[in-house]
């Protein structure tokens, strides 16, 4: 399953439970503000607290809060396993930059070219202080630090161009330290590695 | 009876005139009314940075600065707000002056050290306005001060870092005081679930703060030791380690939120009860609920830390333990909605500002969830999505616990009440601008608009535009809101002892209190939140009122 896929059923799943809950809790409130208010209610009952109730809503949202974190780390695990066959590009961060080198030692500044309907590994590590390779499309995201190399893995589909940010605020021009991708036909690609 | 005469009229120590009656007073009261002042001046600077922020990022491009001064003043934006507003705000102004009169006692255990934490907070301030004039100027690192970055720009960091150092200090000597007063100094007649529940959220609120803060005293001096030695700790160059400058910073600063929020959640906890007229819903519960989540949330540190190369395993581990510090913050929400069923519920201008609370702390809880989430927080992670989120929990939340807070004890510090109608308006305006400013961010977020973006890219145009315009609303509601406060000095309409009908020990001494706070021996009652005397009280006025001929 494509990566991207598992972490937006998480999100969705996420959030249409949480809008449920926050329907729930302010409906209700709103609807004992106005049934009780005191020139309707001038009297309250004296309750003081109910252990069933009390341990319901604790057992179930942590049920609910369990099964998120399931889901969350379910999708987490297909953004760490990379599978076999992929291709592989060397990432540079640097103030403001990214470098992107590729096997056949081919560099190129704030482009990526990867073909398409293949797996892609990026090796990320920094020059400088700590940026964050961000590419919002793939929903993927690894911090680039000097000595400490890291990875991220997206699966191309189509064609296409997709923006690559920086998520680490690295300085000056940090809002400038943008590249594209660019997802090409396996031939294209070719060509474009032996481009000098 | 006549009342005795209020602390304003006495010095403490005795024969202390002008000033120095408050400069060198040992009155937690006074002290809190000092705090008040000193805190409320930074809440709007930070804002005023906040809003100027904001209209820089209305549209592409440059706007009003430049992306050198955009960086310094999201840093100051962050730090003010962080140190100087959010963190002392409820405990240092609200905490010190009713949680001694809530412990039915005459002032904090140790009232010179009170003191000193004031002049500490004062001294922070001050270098942190020393440090924006100085050669380099004001640090342009953000409030989290990340190696190396932090190693190696040119701005001024030892000074502000040396500043969150001493406001360290000032909060951790707070937190001790605060422990100390409850065990030693509360009435002997009064049990641990006879406390009320604003000075338990104090107390569990206070041991995060005397041990988490030495985490952050050791790092910032290391991040200074770093900067003038070069000796290698954490800049990577020099073969140091970031990652753990990372898991030191947050060990501290993730703790600090609860430090944030948990006062807020007692103040919640004291309003709705009040103007219910009702018992809390579960107030042991609620207790254990805020040690839980002062003792978890002392455990999930790293879960800012998912995208910076540390091991899957610690993903695992803090995703699944960040998940479990939301069970006791559930609870306490619960529990407030099931205190409204079957009240008596008077609105006014603080429980407009609690229910919002509410709602608004819920939206930031629940968004929080995503963010526990390991897939989908390397989505979101160090964007607006974030953004959004914190301010949501710290804003809607801690903010609107700080103005409830102000409403509800205003007539209790200055034995003044203020404008109701314009209270309301301000609150509303406040409210909508806050989902016009933040729920845009949510969604940029998720569109991948990265957070600390001095400009942005074309598809991120509109909701920039949009958090603008809601910005401006929110900055004009917060000041209409402050403004009636300030006015109430000129207006003058005097207050009762208890004008909400409140049942703690603050709303049974006068308005404003004694110097020793209490006329006679305060009762304690079995259990804290009894309204019935309340109600008793109540109609015996109605009945007296009634057969007065007119």
């Amino acid at each position: 399953m494509n990566p991207v896929v598992g972490v937006d059923q998480a999100f969705w799943y996420i959030l249409v439970v949480s809008a449920v809950l926050l329907t729930l809790i302010t409906v209700v409130m709103i609807y004992f503000v106005i049934r009780y208010r005191r020139s309707r209610h001038p009297l309250a009952a004296d309750i003081r607290d109910n252990w069933k109730l009390e341990l319901a809503w604790t057992i179930i949202p942590t049920l609910i809060a369990l099964s998120m974190f399931v889901v969350g780390w379910k999708s987490y695990t297909g953004l760490r396993s990379v599978p076999a066959g992929t291709v592989e590009v060397e990432v540079y961060a640097q103030m403001f930059s990214w470098i992107f080198v590729y096997d056949n030692d081919k560099e190129s500044e704030n482009l990526l070219v990867v073909p398409e309907n293949t797996p892609i590994k990026l090796n990320i590590e920094s020059i400088d202080v700590i940026h964050s390779f961000y590419l919002p499309a793939f929903r993927v995201k690894a911090d680039a630090v000097k000595n400490y190399p890291t990875y991220v893995w997206f699966q191309t589909q189509g064609p296409g161009e997709f923006d690559i940010l920086c998520a680490e605020y690295c300085g000056l021009d940090h809002s400038q330290m943008l590249g594209k991708l660019k997802v090409v036909p396996q031939a294209e690609y070719e060509a474009w590695l032996e481009e000098y | 009876m006549a009342n005795p005469p209020s602390f304003y009229e006495t010095p403490a120590p005795p024969g202390l005139k002008g000033i120095k009656a408050w400069l060198l007073t040992h009155d937690h009261k006074r002290l809190g009314l000092m705090y008040l002042w000193a805190i409320l001046f930074w809440f709007v600077i930070a804002l005023c940075v906040g809003f100027l922020l904001r209209i820089e990022l209305a549209t592409m491009g440059p706007t009003i600065m430049s992306a050198r001064v955009y960086n310094s003043a999201f840093t100051l934006h962050g730090v003010i707000m962080i140190f100087l507003f959010i963190i002392p705000a409820i405990p240092a102004i609200f905490g010190n002056f009713f949680l001694p009169i809530q412990l039915g006692t005459d002032d904090v255990f140790f009232p010179r050290l009170n003191l000193l934490s004031w002049y500490l907070y004062m001294l922070g301030g001050m270098l942190a306005i020393v440090s924006l004039f100085s050669s380099g100027g004001f640090p342009d690192t953000g409030w989290t001060f990340y190696v190396p970055f932090s190693v190696g720009t040119k701005h001024n960091v030892p000074m502000t870092v040396f500043a969150a150092f001493i406001l360290g200090m000032s909060s951790m000597l707070t937190g001790l005081n605060f422990i100390t007063t409850v065990h030693r100094k509360r009435d002997p007649k009064m049990g641990w679930m006879q406390i009320p529940l604003f000075t338990w959220s104090l107390y569990a609120t206070a041991w995060v703060q005397l041990l988490a803060t030495p985490v952050i005293s050791i790092t910032l001096l290391l991040v200074i030791v770093e900067r003038v030695f070069q000796v290698g700790l954490f800049d990577p160059a020099k073969g140091g380690d970031p990652i753990l400058y990372q898991h030191l910073f947050w060990m501290y600063s993730h703790p600090a939120v609860y430090v944030m929020i948990l006062p807020g959640m007692g103040v919640i906890s004291e309003v709705i009860p009040t103007f219910s007229r009702k018992a809390i819903f579960g107030y042991k519960a609620i207790v254990v609920s805020s040690m839980g989540i002062a003792i978890a949330g002392s455990l999930v540190w790293a879960h800012h830390m998912y995208t910076s190369g540390m091991s899957d395993t610690a993903v695992f581990v803090f995703s699944l333990l960040t998940f479990l510090v939301a069970i006791p913050t559930a609870v306490k929400v619960f529990s407030w909605v099931s205190t409204l069923y079957k009240a008596s519920i008077e609105m006014t201008p603080p429980l407009l500002l609690s229910l919002v609370f509410i709602y608004l702390f819920s939206v930031g809880g629940l968004t929080g969830l995503v963010l526990g989430a390991a897939g989908p927080d390397i989505h979101v992670h160090d964007t607006h999505f974030v953004v959004a989120h914190f301010h949501f929990t710290m804003f809607g939340g801690t903010g609107f616990a700080f103005f409830a807070a102000l409403h509800y004890w205003w007539p209790k510090m200055f034995g003044i009440l203020y404008n109701f109608r314009v209270a309301y308006i301000a609150t509303t305006l406040t409210t909508v601008g806050f989902m016009f400013h933040y729920v845009p961010m949510f969604i940029l977020g998720l569109q991948g608009m990265p957070r600390r973006y001095y400009d942005y890219l074309p598809q991120y145009a509109q909701g920039n535009m949009l958090a603008a315009v809601g910005g401006v609303l929110l900055f004009f509601g917060v000041m209409l809101m402050l403004a009636n406060l300030m006015l109430s000095f000129r207006q003058r309409k005097t207050a009762s002892a208890n004008p909400w009908g409140g049942c703690t020990l603050e709303w049974t001494v006068p308005s404003p209190p004694p110097l020793h706070n209490f006329v006679t021996e305060p009762v304690i009652k079995d259990y804290p939140y009894d309204f019935s005397d309340v109600i008793a009280q109540i109609e015996t006025e109605a009945k007296v009122e009634q057969g007065k001929p007119d």
